[in-house]
């Protein structure tokens, strides 16, 4: 079975970045989130499917003796999935503020790329010669 | 949004969500829950209760600012974490205490439920402050 | 100047001046307290773990050299603050001021009490950033800023040089505990590394001491408030270099390599120093000029091997240390009385501050070198070493006798200039400053006379342990007050004539060194500004290609280097293959990757928003099954939630937004080259899991986890033990990171205007 999501992976993988290139920035955020799914379930498939009970201890009991799902990388996911969903959100709230500004969400358009600003030059002499 | 039908729903739904979001946040720690999937319900229903009535209403209904539910959470969760160093241990190690004697049942509390409850109002709050900023822009 | 004495902020001045003058003077006592054992031959050492795992440790260990230099540090750290008290009072920002003196001072005492070569070096950089942010302490003037970021740049480059060292030491198999060293410097020194090691450490030295030929930025460091140039650029900074010299010596010195390089550089910016002291009017430039000098002959001293030479580097240091600080504050007073300190616009001053021009008297005969005054000991040391010197010595000897002359006529204009004839009328009537002011100059220049008289003392309790600490056949040390009829007193004699020949041709001699120094084709200072120039344009030009930006061009960079790193390596390795699963165990499961796909798909080929919004909610759904088909609830509930709110939140926002429609498209060839590049991201992404795949699990933290979670912890959920137990500091983490996601985007809508 991990095979077969290794390659879900690599496909859903694609597709985020595919849509991340794509200059429209409304599709970039869906690119973002599909990437956020693909790496949780990197993480998941990771610690291997070998059992499909949940890491809980049953009652009476004081230690984990059955077999159990990998209990690390279902740890790691959750918080990934609440971080993956805090930045998404901050994404588009930044995408909302860049159109209210710029009027585009092309990511081409110059209206959108950094200017490079002409930093001072204040204090770098063109070359003379100082005193020694 | 405001249909009669969504309105009515939503005041029954709303208090059981967060009861329920209540409960999955203290049994989180011995059955499936958590301060994060609890903090998902209640933002949920929050979110629920803005489309029906409007973020007003949920601002009165919540009465804080949900800025200032965010930052308090995360002064709990690290202050939970203090007992420890007064123990001489690492910062945010679980120190717990048992109440009641052993003949008639015991309870065990201790201060990872007061860093889940942190996590809780930290993620929590940061749901609400989007969500209710985004309804009334 | 007067008004500003009534004036309520400019007593509050004074008052942090005098309360925290006794943070240096508590230290002071300190090493009063420590004196007696240190002189006898104890050495006083402290040590605390601070990272052990990189060998660095606060250890700290006092011996005579430390003492040396530690008194002279915190004596004149208790000075310059009493006098800082009076010359700050009416400045805006005392309190910035007295924050950075202090804590430069603690760094410079760091340096020279540190055991641990890594501590030194974090105590070095401690005085590079303090000696930058005083130098700039103007910050509105454009030429204190740039005065200040050439000497962050020059001891900044030496202090990493000087830590590229200090690892090569460790390599070549010496110690970073400078206890360690009085013997088994034979084995570095006959390392391969060693040249390098040399190299690197001389460069960190001569940086911060302003050797030739990074001695221009001494001079233009006088754009610091004049305490602070007596302070750091005159008594303590500048002679970290020589300390850090006097430290290597037992360890990298003696060897031919380290005995020429150090006699040829000090003694070329001894006299090529002092001959540019008589260039400039501004008394402060004069004074940096005569700095540099003396610190050149300290280099040039510690070339050597045997006992005189070394006394002569280690009586010189505090010779100059009590003349020198003495000159520059009492230059700040009359800066501070008069409003100017040019030359030209000075004179007749000591009927007006009698108390200031006797100081400046007492600590100008002891840099000329006058019978009874200390310099006069320090100059007669300072030839015995130079005749003694192992590599040299007529070239030592010629070069101490010019310098040496040259300094006794520039000591005259000091004294004369400004103090005696008649006072031009422009300048107003003086009188002494305040007792913060004239303390330190006084007590400076009278310890000039006390140690002239006394000298014996001075070698037993001062000079014999400092020398001691770094020379380790500890050949006696004496100094006497007359040393019988000798080669040296000839050319002291010899000296004090020639100077009063160079003061006799100051002007002219001084407007001949200008234009010379005008004329040379190369310069130092001139070839720091065409890098400094060059290197901006270099800078420039590569952010302006690199960050050109371009969302694209950074992404298919990102992605590209992602592949061919990745990917190369992996496709040495061959196919990986993976079995495939049994249909019938996991028919569900294939079913929902079908979807997810498929889902995906639909994500991809969107022409409008609801579909895709439709298809990343497929997407994520198709996820959390996954998850709880495979013993995950707790993430599969929570991604499950996620989606929905994720649903709500993208729908709110994206209504406002143009719609997909409208977008135009990629052309086609940029689509074929971003599909090939997401092709082979997602083929790097599969294949790394695939390769994982491939390798056993190591289950141990899983298992401590199962095996702890209810006993330790007492929770039966294994997941969100891991989360609020044993791993909360991360979870801490990451709750941070989603308040300041949400916090940063409630800014970010509060200021949005509706998007018309």
């Amino acid at each position: 079975m991990e095979g077969v999501l290794a390659l879900l992976v690599g496909l859903v993988f694609a597709a985020a970045i595919y849509l991340m290139l794509s200059g429209v920035l409304v599709r970039f955020v869906f690119g973002f989130a599909l990437a956020s799914n693909a790496v949780n379930l990197l993480i998941f498939t990771a610690g291997r499917l070998a059992h499909d009970r949940p890491p809980l201890i049953s009652v009476g009991q004081e230690v984990l003796s059955e077999p159990a799902a990998n209990a690390l990388p279902q740890a790691l996911i959750l918080t990934a999935i609440v971080i993956g969903f805090a930045m998404l959100t901050f994404l588009l709230v930044l995408l909302y503020r860049t159109y209210a500004e710029t009027g585009t969400l092309n990511a081409d358009d110059p209206r959108l790329m950094d200017e490079m600003q002409e930093d001072d030059t204040r204090g770098t002499h063109p070359p003379e010669r100082g005193a020694a | 949004m405001r249909s009669v039908i969504l309105k009515t729903a939503t005041r029954l739904m709303v208090g059981l969500i967060l009861i329920f979001a209540f409960y999955l946040l203290l049994r989180g720690h011995h059955e499936p829950g958590g301060g994060f999937a609890a903090a998902l319900v209640a933002g949920t229903g929050f979110a629920l209760f803005a489309i029906a009535e409007g973020p007003a209403k949920v601002r009165t209904a919540v009465r804080l600012r949900p800025t200032l539910i965010g930052m308090p959470g995360l002064a709990v969760a690290a202050l939970s974490g203090l007992p420890a160093v007064f123990a001489g241990k690492p910062f945010l190690t679980g120190i717990w205490w048992t109440l009641g004697d052993p003949g008639s049942g015991q309870l065990t509390i201790g201060t990872p439920l007061f860093f889940d409850i942190g996590v809780f109002l930290a993620v929590l709050g940061a749901i609400l402050s989007i969500i209710l900023g985004l309804e009334e822009h | 100047m007067a008004s500003a004495k009534t004036d309520p902020h400019a007593s509050g001045t004074a008052r942090i001046g005098l309360y925290s003058s006794l943070l240096p003077l508590g230290l002071l006592i300190g090493l009063f307290y420590c004196w007696p054992a240190v002189a006898a031959g104890k050495v006083i050492s402290v040590s605390y773990p601070w990272m052990p795992s990189l060998d660095l440790y606060l250890s700290f260990r006092l011996d005579g050299l430390s003492l040396l230099f530690g008194l002279i540090i915190c004596g004149a750290g208790v000075l310059v603050t009493l006098y800082s008290a009076g010359y700050m009072a009416g400045h805006p920002q005392t309190g910035r001021y007295f924050f950075f003196l202090h804590s430069f001072m603690l760094s410079m005492l760091g340096i020279v009490t540190a055991d641990n070569l890594l501590l030194l070096f974090v105590c070095w950089e401690g005085t590079t950033v303090f000696s930058y942010l005083l130098i700039g302490f103007d910050h509105e003037s454009g030429k204190a800023r740039d005065n200040a970021r050439q000497a962050l740049l020059v001891t900044g480059a030496g202090g990493l040089a000087l830590l590229i060292g200090i690892l090569l030491l460790k390599l070549a198999g010496g110690s970073y505990t400078i206890s360690h060293w009085m013997d088994g410097g034979g084995t570095i020194r006959a390392h391969s590394l060693y040249p390098f090691i040399l190299i690197t450490v001389l460069l960190g030295a001569f940086t911060k001491s302003a050797q030739f030929p990074f001695h221009f930025w001494l001079p233009n460091a006088m754009s610091a408030p004049t305490p602070i140039s007596a302070f750091l650029h005159a008594a303590t900074m500048v002679k970290a270099g020589i300390y850090l010299l006097m430290r290597f010596h037992p360890l990298l010195g003696g060897t031919t390599a380290w005995m020429c390089t150090l006699v040829i550089v000090g003694g070329l910016t001894a006299v090529w120093s002092a001959l540019q002291a008589f260039g400039p009017l501004d008394l402060k430039r004069v004074l940096a000029f005569t700095t540099t000098m003396a610190l050149g002959m300290m280099t040039m001293f510690l070339g050597g091997q045997s006992a005189p030479v070394l006394t002569a580097a280690a009586t010189f240091l505090l010779v100059h240390a009590l003349y020198k600080a003495a000159l520059f504050l009492a230059v700040g007073i009359i800066d501070h009385e008069t409003g100017t300190r040019q030359l030209d616009r000075l004179g007749g001053l000591g009927r007006g501050m009698p108390l200031t021009a006797l100081a400046v008297a007492a600590a100008a005969c002891s840099m000329a070198g006058f019978p009874l005054f200390f310099g006069f000991i320090g100059k007669e040391i300072m030839y015995a070493g130079a005749l003694a010197e192992d590599m040299f010595p007529q070239f030592a000897t010629v070069a101490a006798v010019l310098a040496n002359a040259l300094m006794t006529a520039v000591a005259a204009v000091v004294l004369l200039g400004p103090f005696a004839g008649r006072r031009p009328s422009a300048l107003p009537a003086v009188h002494d400053p305040s007792w913060t002011m004239w303390l330190g100059p006084v007590i400076l220049g009278m310890l000039g006379i006390v140690f002239g008289v006394n000298p014996e003392w001075v070698s037993a309790y001062i000079i014999q342990p400092a020398v001691w600490a770094f020379h380790p056949a500890r050949e006696e040390v004496l100094l006497t007050l007359f040393h019988g009829f000798n080669m040296p007193l000839l050319l002291s004699a010899v000296t004090l004539s020639l100077g009063a020949l160079f003061y006799g041709v100051r002007r002219p001699l001084g407007r001949m060194i200008t234009s010379i120094a005008e004329r040379l084709p190369l310069s130092a200072g001139g070839s720091y500004d065409t890098g400094l120039y060059w290197f901006l344009k270099g800078a420039k030009g590569i952010t302006r290609r690199l960050q050109n930006g371009s969302l694209h061009s950074y992404m298919t960079i990102i992605l590209l280097v992602l592949v061919a790193a990745v990917a190369w390596p992996w496709m040495q390795r061959g196919v990986l293959t993976h079995p495939w699963p049994n249909l019938g165990d996991h028919f569900a499961a294939i079913g929902v990757v079908l979807v997810i796909g498929a889902a995906t798909l639909v994500v991809l080929a969107a022409k409008n928003r609801l579909m895709a919004i439709g298809g990343l909610g497929a997407v994520g759904t198709g996820v959390a099954l996954i998850f709880l088909m495979f013993g995950a609830p707790d993430i599969a509930l929570t991604q499950l939630l996620i989606e929905t709110l994720t649903l709500i939140i993208v729908s709110l926002v994206l209504l406002r937004l143009p719609p997909l429609e409208a977008a135009k498209k990629r052309r086609a060839y940029r689509r074929v080259m971003d599909g090939a590049l997401a092709l082979g991201a997602g083929w790097v992404m599969a294949s790394l899991l695939m390769g994982v795949l491939q390798h056993p699990l190591d289950r141990s933290l899983t298992a401590f986890f199962e095996g702890h979670s209810y006993l330790a912890a007492h929770g039966r959920n294994i997941v969100n033990v891991i989360l609020v137990d044993f791993r909360a500091l991360d979870t801490f983490g990451e709750i941070t990171v989603v308040v300041l996601a949400a916090w940063a985007g409630v800014a970010l809508i509060r200021k949005t205007k509706e998007p018309s």
